[in-house]
């Protein structure tokens, strides 16, 4: 069984049908894209993977479970996190309350022990401490662990949201435009830990990028989207000699 | 009759409410923050007419053009140093500005006119209309409030459907970067906003003093907040909705006084403020928006 | 390992600073009182004082930490003021009065808290400003209904009314607690510093474990980012309902200090200008300082006494104003942020090129 299968997902926006009859079906341990032209409905899929958005058609279905309009919270204990094309870090708190932040709904004490100091508020803000510097250290983020998030380069910003993300201990990993604004260096090495995430936490991940030699290099599926609709789905060779999606690609708003 | 008569008073106070609420619906609807200001605004209107009307004897249409002008500038001055700066700042921190100005102005006034309440004379010399063989009168006050209140509504209406700064507003109220890109001075065009809606406070703090004659530097507090009521009421960022939710909570506030109690009317005013938040926090004629993530 | 042991010091470290000012303010009132050194005036400012401070330190809880603007701080004070006072005044001469007192700041914890229940619930979904007239409007209705309300007591329990003393229908032994637009009258007074510094102490004590904790680090997330705490699996109602619920108890706990402290309580005194008072307070302090709204709240409380001396009361609520505003342009617009880096840059540029020739190595360390 697949870990996430989507099928028949639309939204309609007043009169605006911004994604329509969308079927996507993502294996365990699977890196996948979803590409388009700029407007095409890629974050709006995201949004209604994640429950930002309320879907007015189709099914999500992860891990056998229906997850299709559960509120954002939810959705995230059901397995699934996500890094935002616009950054959205907490800007304010220190880079290892960003990633303990994360870790929320996996050490949990309530408000009572916390404000007592009872012995279970040490042992696992001590557990917490431990686990958030682990991911730190993944993403060469440890030695910053006290800046706040604001305070990181560009860069950096992005690979704190991948590990606030991974904190949640997720099944399926969303990132919308990871690659943006990195020179061709931090690309490629950005494509390494994503591969490396992937074997490490044995999750799934479904990308959205722009830039087609990352998503040519790391996907190992691919769908397209315009006017959101599937425009065509395959592997990397598949799309790239897709006569389709080469027209939209040269023919389209982008 | 004392029902109708009490539904008219409603009517009146509603009038020069909906005339409030259109300083703040604009600013609202165009800048994306709440003015907390524009009651004080109303207070320093009044005072203007007041010692040139009231004690300086000037033709009370001079005063209250004397009083808009100085409320334009006021508004004007306002947004350029207090708010323009913060334009992309929290909404918290805009929000807490505009309180810390609306403090600068009552305790400035307090100052130069100190807590001594003025008697207002009505800028109003119209007589009553005696209805019905006397048994319902309406006084002077209410017609030109209302009449007032329509023609500023009209006009309003048709400067922003049917001129270019009108069109412009509508632009930057829809989509700010948008407007920009597009080559409309967004930065004008909220200047303008301010000097409109502030205009408006001058004549709604004469037409209010009229009604309730007496003028303290606290004057412009209440009816601003009650004024802003109305706007979320009828739907924030709309014209017409400034009116009907103006026009709705002073009758609403004018029944409860004459049918509930004095002292709680204010009470249940802002009950309803609260229970239509709850409920359709778009107001009656308000727009739902769409978060962008 | 190191590390850890590094950042739980520092934060402790700061904690500790925290208690220590309090703490060393209570030391230092005793000791001048002992010396005959206070004014009366200071010294009738000492209860306000801790329970502008309590209210301060609540506030920024929400403001600061949740980052929601509350404009109806004063009703949560005002509802723990009558419901504590109601309690101890029904109870006079029946029970020992220090049981009286810690009834009635129970009572008025609850009261409060129960209030913000039923206040947040719904209002808590609002965004930003309609959150702000929501609460702004909730303060105004609790001074209204407060200031025509009329309680009495007699053998057969309690009698409220909303007309007037007289519909209260009391019996011949009964008397009216709550007059309406006159309040509580004499109040036998109760609230003295040390309670007060003992009530401060346990909000800081609450609050700073708070925000140190699992709880207080989801409340700052929700308040940096909504939409990204939300993706994380944060409950957002819960958390944003604790710190409002939370900061409504002290409150309500601050407002049964301050009450007993004063012989007669009227609703006014709790109206939207003790609100924005208070706000004045958390924003002058610094949002999120819980030290600044300690000293805000105090230096600001004691300040109108000391203006006073100067001739210069009445221009205090000017230049709060002036400086409300001053420093929310400051903190806030973009430009002075970009303003303050670049400075701070400048100034590190400086330092740099000072240090250099002293020593050669350090002068990359600065950098």
């Amino acid at each position: 069984m697949a870990l996430l299968e989507v099928s028949n997902l639309g939204i309609a926006f007043g009169g605006l049908q911004a994604v329509d009859k969308l079927d996507l079906r993502i294996e365990q341990g699977q890196l996948y894209g979803l590409i388009g032209p700029n407007g095409a409905g890629k974050t709006t899929v995201f949004n209604m993977l994640t429950g930002v958005y309320k879907p007015t058609e189709g099914n999500i279905v992860l891990d056998g479970r229906d997850i299709t309009g559960l509120p954002p919270a939810r959705i995230s204990q059901a397995g699934i996190a996500r890094t935002f094309q616009n950054i959205r870090l907490f800007d304010k708190m220190s880079v290892l309350d960003n990633v303990k932040v994360g870790l929320h709904n996996r050490y949990k004490y309530n408000m009572l022990t916390g404000i007592l100091r009872l012995p279970a508020y040490r042992e696992k803000e001590h557990e917490m401490n431990r686990e958030a510097r682990k991911l730190l250290k993944i993403f060469e983020l440890d030695k910053e662990e006290k800046l706040t998030a604001s305070q990181l380069p560009y860069g950096k910003q992005r690979k704190l949201e991948i590990a606030r993300a991974l904190a949640t201990n997720p099944k399926l990993l969303l990132l919308d435009e990871p690659a943006a604004g990195m020179n061709p260096n931090e690309t490629a090495e950005l494509m390494n830990t994503i591969k490396f995430v992937r074997d490490t936490f044995h999750i799934s991940v479904l990308l959205i990028e722009h830039d087609m030699s990352f998503v040519m290099g790391i996907c190992e599926y691919i769908t397209v989207l315009n006017y959101g609709r599937e425009l065509a789905r395959g592997t990397g060779k598949e799309i790239r000699n897709n006569p389709n999606v080469i027209a939209a690609y040269l023919g389209g708003d982008d | 009759m004392q029902f109708l008569s009490n539904l008219i008073g409603g009517v009146s106070l509603g009038s020069v409410y909906a005339l409030i609420a259109l300083g703040y619906t604009m600013v609202y609807g165009i800048a994306r923050m709440l003015n907390f200001a524009h009651g004080d605004v109303i207070m320093v209107g009044a005072y203007v007419v007041f010692f040139a009307f009231c004690s300086g004897g000037m033709n009370p249409l001079l005063a209250i053009l004397i009083a808009m002008a100085v409320c334009t500038l006021l508004g004007v001055t306002i947004e350029r140093i207090a708010y323009r700066p913060l334009r992309e700042a929290p909404s918290l921190a805009v929000l807490i500005t505009a309180i810390g100005v609306s403090y600068l102005l009552q305790n400035g006034a307090l100052l130069l006119w100190s807590a001594n309440p003025r008697a207002f004379t009505s800028v109003v010399s119209i007589p009553p209309i005696s209805l019905f063989g006397g048994r319902l009168t309406i006084p002077g006050n209410t017609l030109v409030n209302v009449v007032v209140c329509l023609v500023i509504m009209v006009g309003l209406w048709l400067f922003v459907n049917r001129t270019t700064p009108g069109h412009a507003m509508q632009a930057v109220s829809e989509d700010r970067g948008a407007a920009q890109l597009m080559g409309i001075n967004v930065n004008a065009t909220i200047s303008l906003t301010f000097a409109i809606g502030s205009a408006l406070a001058a004549v709604a703090g004469a037409l209010l003093c009229s009604s309730y004659p007496m003028l303290q530097p606290t004057t412009g507090a209440m009816p601003g907040i009650k004024a802003f009521t109305a706007a979320v009421f009828g739907g924030i960022g709309s014209i017409p909705g400034a009116l009907l939710g103006g026009i709705l909570l002073g009758v609403i506030e004018n029944l409860s006084k004459a049918y509930i109690s004095t002292q709680i009317s204010d009470a249940i005013v802002f009950l309803v403020l609260i229970v239509i938040l709850l409920i359709k926090p778009t107001g009656l004629l308000g727009k739902k928006r769409v978060v962008k993530v | 390992m190191l590390q850890r042991i590094k950042t739980m010091r520092s934060s402790t470290r700061s904690n500790l600073v925290t208690y220590g000012i309090v703490l060393g303010f209570y030391a230092a009132v005793q000791l001048l009182n002992a010396a005959g050194l206070l004014s009366s005036a200071f010294i009738g400012q000492l209860v306000p004082i801790c329970a502008y401070v309590m209210l301060a330190i609540s506030l920024n809880l929400t403001v600061g930490f949740l980052g929601e603007l509350s404009l109806g701080h004063a009703g949560f004070m005002s509802i723990g003021a009558f419901s504590g006072v109601s309690f101890w005044m029904a109870t006079q001469g029946r029970i020992p009065a220090w049981l009286g007192v810690l009834c009635a700041l129970v009572i008025g914890a609850v009261c409060a808290g129960i209030f913000g229940l039923l206040i947040g619930v719904p209002v808590l979904r609002l965004e930003g400003d309609y959150l702000a007239i929501v609460t702004l409007a909730f303060g105004q209705i609790i001074v209204n209904v407060i200031n025509a309300l009329y309680i009495g007591i007699d053998a057969r329990g309690l009698h409220i009314s909303l007309k007037d003393a007289a519909s209260l229908n009391l019996a011949e032994d009964g008397k009216v607690i709550i007059n309406g637009a006159m309040g509580i009258t004499n109040i036998p007074k109760a609230s003295t510093f040390t309670l007060g510094i003992v009530l401060v102490v346990l909000t800081l004590a609450v609050v700073l474990n708070l925000i140190h904790s699992r709880a207080g680090r989801a409340i700052t997330a929700i308040r940096d980012n909504e939409i990204a705490a939300q993706s994380i699996g944060i409950n957002l109602t819960k958390y944003k309902l604790m710190a409002f619920i939370i900061s409504a108890v002290f409150a309500g706990v601050a407002g049964v200090l301050y009450a007993l402290n004063f012989t007669s309580l009227v609703s006014r005194r709790f109206d939207y200008n003790t609100s924005i008072t208070i706000l004045m307070f958390v924003v002058l302090g610094g949002m999120g300082s819980i030290r600044g709204s300690i000293i805000a709240a105090a230096a600001l409380t004691v300040l109108p006494e000391l203006m006073r001396s100067f001739g210069m009361e009445s221009y205090r609520m000017l230049i709060y104003a002036i400086v409300l505003i001053a420093m929310m342009l400051f903190n806030s617009a973009p430009a002075a942020i970009e303003w303050r880096k670049k400075t701070a840059q400048k100034l590190q540029g400086v330092w740099a090129a000072h240090k250099k020739p002293a020593g050669t190595g350090s002068g990359k360390g600065a950098a």
